[in-house]
């Protein structure tokens, strides 16, 4: 498979072919890849960022930076809310604690990604999982480990923070637990 | 509340459209509607147009189409239920009939994936779920989603990648007499075990591919539609459930529990029994984005029992002949899988079914008169069971 900067410059060598031609021929026209069919190329680019507000929910990033995981906590029903959020539908109140996860649990289901997002292609194949916490909840994250083949539904695991490289924020991983 | 019924039924041909833009791909199944119900725009009191969108230019869909296909006036919306777009839109136009509101609506389901690249696809398709928590931090894509359904379910019940794989055969043996298909050509086991990886353990071959296509009905209330046909397809009972955004959040991860509550609802309106509820049924339409998701469809509907669902698979039961026939018309797998026009499509293949006007080949046996359609949008996101019949008052106690 190919490398993101690969694809990065096949895609901008194609824009340079469409540029060209528009050029010479008046028209971004080009034949579809399998019919021939004429192919009008957008001239027009759109890029998209996302501007995402975490206010209410800062003290999980927090957490991250300390190396800790927390959930929220309906202090009136005993609902655990992870993802953690502010708000608590059930008793209809905003008054939730902020708990630290135990970090130990079950795994429940995983798949290993082979082919990625382009934006998710710089990152070896990557295993998704989620487990069962001991507090009752699920989280779904990257699991790590150094013996893919050994991941198996079931198997005890560890909530763990790093941080994600090459970018380097802090995000949350599952490992294997070592047995003790 | 009145009854509504499919009295005209339009579909484009699926596979990749580098020829049509999405109004065009969107004219070709208006016009066989229209036609095929014997009315014209002037006769269509209200327009619903499924739409996932997002790979495609337009943004205003429903009014682009609306422009183009000469129905302008006509009130009108866009729906979207992500992959169940479409039955959400048999839903606003069957509902808008059955109250009063219109005597003739046209629901249609449209989606142009390939104005987009594979590349831009995967990127914006793994962000169908909870953004944030699952694509943002972990890259899901959307095969992964439901390749985790894939595990759990092989670990809990044992079944291999091969159970899974004589789905994509089946879908792929009706595809290949199904000149509306995208895929043309019958596959083997074999071929589909030797397919790449896409997120393990789902291979390329139990995957369905990125479509372009478009379906439309015309639904009409009792009294139009006894003038218009002698063959109504009435909607008999539809139900509606929804799953959570992140997969994290439910319970477990061997059925899709919206689908179960969506069946619940439409078999309660109908007098089915659940753990019977094959024996009700001509043939079924169900939601096979992935041959896992096949599978499972097949416990949620009740059609087998728990943990079985692979064996009806492996052991051919859902063949014409077989216990259910189940997607005759090559399924999501092989007909293809344009978003939005897929809850449409099913419409339309029950409707042939029902008024029997398939090839032999891939034609069930009609003696029941009732057929059902599961189309779940997004990972158990949404999820929509329709019952279509020949009986406007079919009930069983």
């Amino acid at each position: 498979m190919s490398s993101k900067e690969e694809i990065e410059r096949m895609v901008n060598q194609w824009l340079r072919f469409v540029e060209e031609l528009m050029r010479n021929e008046g028209l971004p026209i080009v034949p579809d890849e399998k019919t021939g069919d004429p192919i009008w190329v957008d001239v027009r680019d759109m890029r998209f960022k996302y501007l995402i507000p975490v206010k209410r929910i800062k003290k999980f990033f927090d957490g991250l930076r300390e190396g800790k995981v927390y959930a929220t906590k309906c202090p009136v029903k005993g609902i655990y809310y992870f993802p953690p959020q502010a708000d608590c539908p059930a008793c209809m109140d905003e008054n939730v604690e902020w708990v630290e996860i135990k970090g130990e649990g079950e795994l429940i289901t995983f798949t290993k990604i082979f082919i990625k997002p382009f934006s998710f292609m710089h990152y070896p194949d990557y295993i998704v999982a989620i487990a069962r916490m001991d507090e009752g909840f699920n989280i779904l994250c990257w699991l790590s480990t150094d013996n893919p083949e050994e991941v198996k539904p079931g198997m005890r695991v560890k909530l763990v923070v790093k941080r994600r490289e090459p970018e380097g924020f802090f995000s949350y991983y599952l490992e294997p637990s070592t047995p003790s | 509340m009145g009854h509504a019924a499919i009295v005209g039924i339009g579909h484009s041909r699926f596979g990749r459209a580098p020829d049509k833009q999405l109004h065009e791909l969107a004219w070709q199944a208006i016009r066989q509607a229209l036609q095929d119900a014997g009315v014209t725009q002037r006769d269509i009191q209200f327009l619903v147009v499924g739409n996932a969108g997002g790979w495609s230019s337009e943004l205003l869909p429903a009014v682009v189409v609306g422009e183009y296909a000469g129905l302008t006036p006509v009130g009108s919306m866009r729906v979207e239920a992500a992959c169940a777009s479409g039955s959400a839109a048999l839903r606003a136009a069957a509902t808008a009939v059955e109250s009063g509101k219109a005597d003739i609506a046209l629901a249609v389901g449209v989606e142009k994936m390939t104005e987009s690249t594979t590349m831009q696809i995967v990127e914006m398709i793994g962000r169908a779920g909870s953004f944030f928590w699952e694509f943002e931090h972990f890259g899901l894509t959307f095969p992964g989603y439901y390749a985790m359904y894939a595990t759990a379910y092989m670990h809990e019940y044992r079944a291999k990648e091969e159970d899974l794989a004589a789905v994509a055969v089946k879908n792929h043996y009706y595809a290949s007499l199904n000149p509306y298909a995208h895929f043309q050509k019958q596959i083997t086991i074999e071929d589909v075990m030797k397919s790449r990886y896409v997120a393990w353990p789902l291979k390329l071959y139990d995957c369905s591919p990125q479509t372009d296509g478009a379906a439309a009905v015309v639904v009409a209330s009792e009294e139009m539609a006894k003038k218009l046909t002698d063959t109504p397809i009435w909607i008999r009972a539809q139900g509606v459930a929804t799953g959570t955004a992140n997969l994290s959040k439910r319970d477990n991860f061997l059925s899709l529990e919206p689908a179960v509550l969506a069946a619940e609802q439409a078999y309660k309106q109908v007098g089915i029994e659940r753990s019977q509820s094959y024996k009700y049924f001509d043939v079924a339409e169900v939601h096979d984005c992935f041959t896992i998701a096949e599978i499972i469809a097949y416990e949620d509907l009740g059609f087998v029992e728990r943990g079985q669902g692979y064996a009806l698979a492996r052991e051919g039961e859902t063949y014409k002949g077989g216990r259910i026939p189940v997607n005759l018309d090559g399924g999501l797998k092989a007909k293809g899988h344009p978003i939005a026009a897929t809850g449409v499509s099913m419409a339309v293949e029950l409707t042939k079914q029902l008024r029997q006007q398939n090839p032999e080949s891939r034609q069930a046996d009609i003696k029941k008169g009732l057929a059902v359609a599961h189309n779940i949008g997004g990972t158990g996101h949404y999820a929509y069971v329709t019952i279509f019949s020949l009986n406007k008052d079919v009930r069983f106690t």
